[in-house]
């Protein structure tokens, strides 16, 4: 899985399979979201990139830093922009509609029902161990992306300092997100473009798509 | 609890949930703050326990975690339309409240982030667009993992809460290492919770 790519061009350009149809993308979206208990991000993961191939790993995570600095629902963002790529604004309506409405009609449901079993040890329980799962899938698609950074063009040494360093600051130290994304990730960005630089110096004339 | 709701008002409503809508990155839970001070402390459009059931239900339901600005729109218009029991009219409201609520929250960051992304798909091969995205990337997937870590850390006494941890941890490695289907895995945890186990 994480081997190095001998073409990498190409693995970044291609992903091995796409949404047949503005349906495909609402269907698919909505089953997507209605499986995401305490969050549907391990789902789409899961989903997109290993089962569906609608997207390499490079790419998810590429896509996913940007849905995630934008303003709004960062899964509902990524939706989005897949299905604006596919077929332009309707695509991007199917998608976000997909994520939206039917999610929207089983959460009043449950609101309906709540009432009356909100309060039973029961219903405490299941949602303490549905939340622990949750903590689970979130770090399991974190650690999984890892691999990504194999490719990365900033080398995996800084990318593990960059992302240690946003732990510390997020987890341990409780800092702002904003301040985080600003200062870490501002660095971050501020060194890969250098670091892109250089390489399409190095590259120059070859046109090899330079993501090595 | 009974309010009543003018049309001035339900314009306020969307108004509030807009402006807030730019200011939620890193999810609409963010601005959860603002939104209590201004539907709870100054509107007195929802009392303190629909609001904090508003979340607590959106985040143990599927779906995006930003559902919970939906219920609290259908809490709106219910207290508007006389409570769940008053019949169509007050379903009615409850349904006008998810629109004008989500409605409020969702347009100017869909607009904005659709907008954005489409422009740097078109500029992919930008040199600041290509930096971005490759300085970025080890930030996010280190969010995700300090999203976990948090979770785990808001329980916090080990006496009681290591089987928690124990369940998240096998968890993590399981999804890690398997392809062991997630609602197996989210039903299991609601399993051993309700029978106590946790």
């Amino acid at each position: 899985m994480s081997s190095l790519p001998s073409d990498p061009g190409a693995a970044m350009d291609a992903a091995p399979s796409q949404p047949r149809s503005k349906t495909d993308l609402f269907l698919s979206f909505t089953v997507l979201a209605l499986q995401g208990f305490g969050g549907v991000l391990a789902v789409v993961q899961r989903e997109l990139v290993d089962k569906k191939r609608w997207m390499t790993r490079e790419q998810f995570v590429e896509d996913w830093a940007v849905a995630q600095i934008m303003p709004g629902p960062n899964v509902v963002n990524l939706s989005m922009m897949i299905g604006g790529r596919y077929f332009g604004l309707a695509g991007a309506l199917a998608a976000l509609s997909g994520m939206l409405a039917i999610p929207t009609v089983v959460v009043l449901l449950l609101a309906a029902l709540y009432g009356g079993v909100a309060d039973t040890p029961v219903a405490q329980g299941a949602l303490r161990g549905m939340g622990a799962v949750a903590a689970g899938l979130v770090t399991a698609t974190g650690l999984k992306l890892i691999g990504a950074l194999g490719r990365n063009a900033m080398g995996l040494p800084v990318c593990i300092v960059l992302a240690a360093l946003t732990f510390v600051a997020i987890a341990l130290l409780h800092w702002p997100l904003l301040w985080v994304l600003l200062g870490v990730g501002g660095t971050g960005c501020g060194w890969a473009y250098v670091k892109l630089g250089a390489q399409a110096a190095d590259h120059g004339g070859h046109g090899t798509g330079g993501r090595a | 609890m009974n309010i009543v709701m003018t049309q001035a008002d339900w314009l306020g409503l969307f108004q509030h949930f807009a402006s807030l809508s730019l200011l939620g990155v890193g999810g609409a839970i963010t601005t959860a703050p603002d939104m209590h001070r201004y539907l709870v402390t100054q509107q007195h459009w929802l009392d303190d326990a629909q609001f904090t059931s508003s979340i607590a239900l959106a985040q143990a339901a599927p779906g995006p975690n930003v559902l919970f600005v939906a219920l609290m729109g259908w809490n709106v218009g219910l207290n508007a339309g006389g409570g769940l029991a008053a019949g169509p009219t007050a379903w009615g409201l409850a349904l006008l409240g998810v629109l004008v609520a989500m409605g409020g929250i969702m347009l100017p960051s869909t607009v904005l982030t659709y907008t954005a992304t489409r422009w740097a798909h078109r500029n992919r091969e930008l040199r600041a667009v290509r930096a971005f995205k490759t300085g970025m990337a080890p930030i996010v997937i280190a969010l995700l993992i300090a999203t976990g870590w948090l979770l785990t850390a808001a329980h916090d006494q080990p006496a009681r809460d290591w089987r928690l941890w124990a369940l998240t941890a096998v968890t993590t490695a399981v999804v890690w290492r398997t392809k062991v289907h997630l609602l197996w895995l989210i039903g299991a945890g609601a399993l051993l919770g309700a029978l106590g186990w946790l």
